[in-house]
């Protein structure tokens, strides 16, 4: 005979941070526009400072001559350059619009440059994970 | 507009706004943010050093 199930037995455990629709925007904003996440989750602070931050590590790279990698099925290292170069979200598709960062220049300034724009993007891609916590409420 | 930056201060450079990103996302409170901020940014640049002088040292 078939034991009686229990509410607590068939209902499904609900998640301790439940996604809501801004929790699925804010990071999205956040791509795009660096430090947009936490704007809109009304961290101007943080927001203001990871904004400077990204967007002047991005204009640096492109001062020093950095290349901007386009999206590239071939060696690895490239691949892994345009994910780096595209969490910079609004400023990388900027970029390729205007044409920034279509150089070959083969010298020391010019790999600090694209280490700053790869950089630039990686640092977005955690800051718009910081604005998906924030939003869950596992961040204050 | 292109302009040089030598490898130390790229270095430094690099070092401060990575170590703001790490500061804001890594910790909860604005004083930890603070401290870990300074923390990363002490490891970035001494860091720096570290390589700097293994190097020299290395080229003797």
């Amino acid at each position: 005979m078939a034991k009686p199930t229990t509410d607590k037995s068939t209902k499904a455990a609900e998640p301790e941070y439940p996604l809501t629709t801004i929790a699925v925007v804010a990071p999205i904003v956040g791509w795009l526009i660096p430090g947009g996440g936490h704007i809109l989750l009304k961290r101007y602070g943080r927001g203001i400072l990871l904004l400077v931050s990204v967007v002047a590590m991005f204009l640096i790279g492109l001062g020093m001559q950095g290349r901007i990698y386009k999206p590239n099925g071939g060696d690895i290292l490239d691949i892994l350059g345009f994910v780096g170069d595209v969490g910079s979200g609004a400023l990388y598709f900027l970029a390729r619009i205007m044409d920034w960062g279509n150089v070959m220049a083969a010298n020391a300034a010019a790999d600090y440059g694209k280490t700053f724009l790869i950089v630039a993007g990686l640092l977005n891609f955690i800051a718009a994970a910081d604005a998906h916590h924030i939003a869950l409420g596992k961040k204050s | 507009m292109t302009f040089t930056l030598s490898h130390f201060s790229a270095a430094v450079v690099f070092a401060l706004f990575a170590s703001i990103v790490f500061g804001i996302t890594q910790r909860n409170s604005t004083m930890e943010q603070v401290k870990y901020g300074l923390y990363c940014f002490a490891l970035f640049v001494g860091g720096v050093f570290l390589a700097g002088w293994v190097m020299a040292l290395i080229r003797r």
